[in-house]
């Protein structure tokens, strides 16, 4: 069974149907328009400020702001490739077609992360330059320091995510119960866990919070986290993989 | 050839099939009977290396089904109707298909033509009828052109065109020397296009035999008759030597006899018939017999089960 003939097929699966689109569009359109809204709310709110929040103002990471919601729409592309073949019950014809199970589940996720990279890449950028449209005298430019970063890394944070919820997806099957976990996660209790002092230490290694990181160029005042921006992505990459093994190991253990 | 051996295959406690062993053979189509929750999905899915046996052994053509290289161009299947993502359009859904086993597009439009599904290649199969959505699955069958073919239950729900238009595939697809197997609870509907039989009960076989045999050793052939005169026509046919079997409703059966023989020994003793018909045994009934220890899910009724003439007296000989 060659790998190419796998992922060519899957590329015709993920084209062909309406909620890789509807999904993907929802991801840009939030990420971007939030992003644009939050960023001329910050500018006209700069001068209110205290000092100390002006120091920490970082109008790359406020350009991302829509992200918070935007990574929603992706969760829901990343769930519903994968679980769509077990609700639909294509998933026997699937894997009639290609019993190495591994090899169609990864060649599934390859082409679902590289299309999750090619418009979180852009939506990134888009972001990006809108939102410092939109700031006008307080914006940042590509070239700053560590700018170029978190904008890349903004790309990647997407696709991670997507990759994320493709792993919880595989092992968890239903879209219902993937979606009603991950949903409320990374919306909600992420962000809780993230910001009470009694649970912060265990929250910031969370995927989100770790991997958002990427996306900060100037760091808060008294700032203790003990990653840097690559080092957050890093624990993120790790959930990533934990995600995908575990569906793996799963699929090639469950019967169909 | 499709090959088992020892196949087992248990949910926790419950044995779904239990040492299944025999032989799927080429250029015939083979028949696998059982009623409902015998274990024919079950054994079906073990084939195709979608349920991991927890005992014994399935091969195709040798080999393990995860072994084959481009499994469709082997062996194509219809388990399910529905086993297909409603969204995407009857010819997307048999491209992606095709792709992974690097079957060339075309095909994908000769087997949508083959199934007479090519007007509405485009459109989106949630909208498909039973029937179509059924031939959207064969034509997923065929698409590799394969030897081996397996059908479940295919002529479920299909309407009386639908159920001949499978009858005749089938038998087509074994005539071009491919091998056939295709399962049903319906003995009738196997007697019309299987040449071998395998029948199950809870997961056990319980027969494994060309369908001639199964028929020659479990029908029956007989003349009925019913007549006012009947203590006349017993006499006359004594005189012939004929065995005449008398049953509880007043008719009058001869085993094996020709109808033209006893209406021909009437007319000459001027005896009036009014009933004289040949009759075939159910196979649905022997089928029945066979599998009656080992149906699953019985229909409890309070009511005494009807008399059946000839079958009581049947059960007798």
């Amino acid at each position: 069974m060659a790998a190419t003939q796998v992922i060519r097929s899957e590329w015709t699966k993920i084209r062909s149907v309406a909620s890789t689109v509807w999904t993907l569009s929802l991801a840009v359109i939030v990420t971007i328009a939030l992003g644009m809204l939050i960023s001329a709310l910050s500018k006209n709110e700069f001068d209110n400020m205290s000092a100390r929040d002006q120091l920490s103002f970082d109008p790359t990471f406020i350009s991302f702001a829509g992200m918070s919601l935007g990574q929603l729409a992706m969760i829901v592309f990343g769930v519903l490739v994968v679980s769509n073949e077990y609700s639909t019950g294509m998933i026997r014809t699937s894997l009639a077609a290609v019993p190495q199970r591994g090899t169609f589940l990864f060649s599934k996720i390859a082409v679902a992360t590289g299309l999750a990279l090619a418009v979180g890449m852009a939506t990134s950028f888009v972001t990006f330059f809108l939102g410092q449209a939109m700031l006008g005298e307080h914006r940042a430019q590509l070239g700053d320091p560590g700018v170029l970063r978190a904008v890349i890394g903004g790309g990647l944070y997407m696709t991670l995510i997507a990759m994320f919820s493709m792993g919880v997806a595989a092992m968890l099957r239903s879209p219902m119960l993937s979606l009603g976990i991950l949903m409320p996660f990374f919306f909600l209790v992420s962000n809780i866990l993230g910001n009470v002092s009694a649970t912060e230490k265990i929250g910031r290694y969370l995927p989100d919070q770790a991997g958002s990181k990427i996306m900060q160029v100037v760091t808060p005042v008294d700032d203790s986290t003990p990653y840097g921006p690559w080092g957050g992505l890093g624990i993120m990459a790790l959930w990533v993989v934990a995600a995908l093994a575990g569906g793996y190991v799963l699929l090639k253990r469950r019967d169909a | 050839m499709i090959e088992l051996e020892g196949l087992t295959k248990r949910y926790g406690e419950k044995v779904a099939v239990n040492n299944l062993t025999f032989t799927v053979r080429p250029g015939i189509v083979t028949g696998f009977l059982g009623p409902n929750g015998a274990g024919k999905s079950t054994t079906m899915r073990m084939m195709l290396g979608l349920d991991r046996p927890t005992a014994g052994d399935v091969r195709i053509d040798g080999k393990h089904y995860d072994r084959l290289k481009d499994p469709l161009k082997y062996i194509g299947a219809l388990l399910d109707a529905k086993a297909m993502h409603g969204g995407r359009s009857a010819y997307n859904h048999l491209l992606c298909l095709a792709q992974s086993n690097g079957i060339a597009k075309k095909r994908v439009h000769e087997v949508l033509d083959t199934v007479g599904l090519t007007a509405v290649a485009r459109k989106k199969a949630k909208g498909f009828s039973l029937g179509m959505g059924q031939r959207l699955g064969i034509a997923g069958a065929l698409l590799g052109d394969p030897r081996i073919l397996m059908f479940d239950e295919p002529v479920n729900g299909l309407d009386p065109e639908g159920i001949h238009w499978i009858r005749n595939l089938m038998k087509s697809l074994a005539a071009q020397g491919r091998t056939v197997f295709v399962s049903s609870h319906l003995m009738s509907e196997m007697a019309l296009t299987a040449e071998h039989l395998v029948v199950i009960g809870q997961g056990r076989l319980l027969a494994d035999t060309t369908m001639a045999d199964f028929i020659a050793r479990n029908s029956r052939s007989y003349v009925r008759i019913r007549t006012p005169q009947r203590e006349r026509l017993l006499d006359v046919l004594y005189g012939a030597g004929i065995t005449v079997v008398q049953t509880g409703s007043g008719t009058l059966e001869v085993d094996g006899g020709k109808p033209e023989h006893i209406g021909e020994l009437a007319a000459q003793h001027q005896i009036v018939l009014h009933e004289l018909s040949p009759q075939q045994a159910s196979l649905e009934e022997a089928f029945m017999r066979l599998t009656a220890e080992s149906v699953e899910y019985h229909a409890h009724s309070d009511a005494p089960p009807e008399e059946q003439a000839w079958g009581n007296d049947w059960r007798r000989s």
